[in-house]
């Protein structure tokens, strides 16, 4: 039976929730071959017992890996580790998180298997037992359908767009037996400096984002309100505009020289739009876009939109989100 | 100090993308083409590191037509002392072009290889790390802040919701994303000075391309929305449509 296998991601001995989405995003492709699904995790000692719960996507076998030296990121100790595991199987196809993460990792594992790897999928189908890998190009002006010529298929998978689907399988925990040699690492995580305790804006499930129609960085605290009105899953973006102006850092930008996002609510407060912002944001869902020029392109691609002082508006929308939360 | 930067040229990001007939690639006609931008980035951390040190040397490296090494030029009158042409085609395939970098820059002698965080075009970000993994060199991606110590760097790599802080020794190839330096400008001294700068050209030698682009679209469009209403008073009514109708609250 045709096997697929999902890198999970993990940090400091707790699931990303990417892992969910790409064990999901296997399933899909292990459906469309009529074949399983095994994950692999690569942690601190008890990383298993988080592991197993990935059963619940549709995971058969959760290959575990565990070592105090892989508390953190280590790419050659990853590298090593999944390397070595598809050595050994069979795979139809890998899928990595597209998380920085996944994005570092998984061009390591394709040169060190000579195989092609497709970043950033944001759809997967099996069409006559190929896989047809659809990925954004061009900031996302343009799609490309591609098929890897060679097996098994490397992709990475876009944050968001596999959105996880209960499916219960055995989910079994299996020891992976690879000598991994951290003696021999380079590359040394030190530490991981927490900027917020907010999700990532690239990963979060609603963005709030704002331009240079806030007039000012002293104005983000309406933002930030409405974003914690908005609930955890919310996450603070910017326009290129307002972080070149030095009032947001460069994390929080949203378009094509920052982050893509595809949220399922994403909010546009004082942004007009340019090419490169609307590049990063097609993939969301729902858009509401708030600003006082009814012209301004954000407009044209926004589901709903308030024309309006954002300054007015922002605190109005907070106001009636906190009822509406209260109300449960 | 020798530092590569491997640069790539690329339709200009806020250039309308037409889809060529053949359905499978971009129609190259009437478009502009800029170096990419997160590569001007991986430019500049070389200048200012060089700068710093006050010796060294900084090659610009792409993989393209002749038309890449107008790439180069622009990255010579950034301050780039030299320029390395690889002529041949880059496809969608980043090992393909890895390979190619990979072939030339083994024998490259270089401390730092960076790369942009990834090329405005295919946007995999793949290529730099497999050139490190082909080289077998050390690698950190999307590096915000690099500092060069003695055989090592520190960097500060941008991850979901934080910062980790990396080490590595040297050589390594880093990924550089946007920190806290805009590229500059070339100066027209720049421009004038990059005329005279070696640029060297040699055949590519990538590996095969197994990346079959099947087909090319345009996203589907997005519908239009509709202007909900005027000032805060329309909030409400904005409120209960994202919960009734679109279900996202």
């Amino acid at each position: 039976m045709p096997k697929v296998l999902a890198v999970a991601e993990q940090r400091d001995g707790a699931l990303r929730g990417v892992s969910a989405e790409v064990v999901t995003a296997a399933r899909v492709v292990a459906d469309g071959v009529g074949g399983e699904v095994d994950v692999v995790v690569a942690g601190p000692p008890g990383v298993a017992g988080e592991a197993g719960g990935l059963g619940r996507y549709g995971a058969e076998r959760v290959w575990v890996v565990e070592s105090d030296a892989l508390r953190l990121y280590s790419p050659e100790g990853m590298t090593e580790i999944v390397a070595e595991l598809i050595r050994g199987q069979d795979y139809y196809a890998v899928l990595f998180p597209g998380s920085a993460l996944g994005k570092d990792l998984a061009p390591r594992v394709a040169a060190r298997l000579e195989l092609p790897l497709a970043g950033d999928a944001v759809g997967l189908a099996v069409e006559d037992g190929e896989l047809v890998v659809t990925r954004p190009v061009y900031g996302g002006r343009a799609m490309a359908e591609v098929v890897l010529e060679a097996e098994p298929r490397l992709v990475t998978v876009r944050p968001n767009m596999f959105r996880p689907e209960e499916r219960p399988a055995a989910g079994s925990v299996e020891r992976l037996d690879v000598g991994i040699r951290p003696e021999s690492w380079r590359v040394r995580v030190r530490e991981v400096v927490t900027e917020h305790t907010h999700v990532d804006v690239a990963e979060a499930p609603i963005v709030v984002s704002g331009g240079r129609g806030m007039k000012g960085p002293e104005n983000w605290h309406l933002l930030e309100e409405l974003c914690m009105a908005l609930g955890p899953q919310c996450a603070l973006g910017a326009s290129r505009a307002v972080v070149d102006a030095g009032w947001r850092p460069h994390s929080e930008q949203v378009g094509q020289t920052g982050k893509t996002v595809s949220p399922q609510l994403y909010i546009a407060v004082g942004i007009s739009g340019a090419m490169q912002h609307l590049a990063g944001i097609r993939g969301a869902r729902t858009i509401v876009a708030i600003n006082k020029d009814p012209d301004a392109p954000i407009f044209k691609v926004a589901t709903y939109g308030i024309v309006g002082d954002v300054l007015e508006v922002l605190p109005r929308l907070t106001e009636e989100i906190r009822k509406l939360r209260a109300a449960g | 100090m020798r530092i590569v930067v491997c640069v790539k040229r690329v339709p200009d990001t806020e250039a309308r993308i037409r889809i060529a007939e053949s359905r499978t690639a971009v129609d190259p006609a009437g478009l502009k083409y800029i170096v990419s931008p997160y590569d001007e980035y991986a430019v500049e951390t070389a200048l200012r590191l060089k700068e710093a040190r006050g010796e060294g040397e900084v090659v610009a490296v792409t993989v393209g037509d002749a038309a890449a090494g107008e790439s180069l030029r622009a990255v010579l009158a950034m301050g780039a002392d030299r320029g390395v042409l690889l002529r041949g085609e880059t496809t969608m395939d980043g090992l393909a072009t890895a390979r190619a970098l990979a072939a030339e820059l083994g024998g490259a002698q270089a401390d730092l290889i960076l790369f942009g965080l990834k090329a405005a075009d295919d946007e995999q970000q793949q290529v730099g790390p497999m050139v490190a993994e082909l080289l077998g060199l050390p690698c950190v991606t999307a590096v915000a802040e690099v500092e060069v110590g003695d055989g090592q760097v520190v960097c500060r790599r941008e991850v979901e919701g934080g910062v980790e802080v990396v080490e590595s020794p040297l050589p390594a190839v880093l990924t550089i994303t946007k920190g806290k330096f805009e590229p500059r400008y070339a100066s027209l001294k720049g421009i004038m000075a990059a005329k005279k700068k070696p640029l060297e050209e040699k055949e590519a030698r990538p590996g095969p391309n197994r990346v079959r682009v099947r087909a090319l679209r345009y996203p589907p469009e997005r519908q239009p929305g509709r202007i909900v209403g005027t000032g805060p008073e329309a909030v409400p009514e904005l409120v209960r449509l994202l919960r009734e109708e679109a279900k996202v609250l």
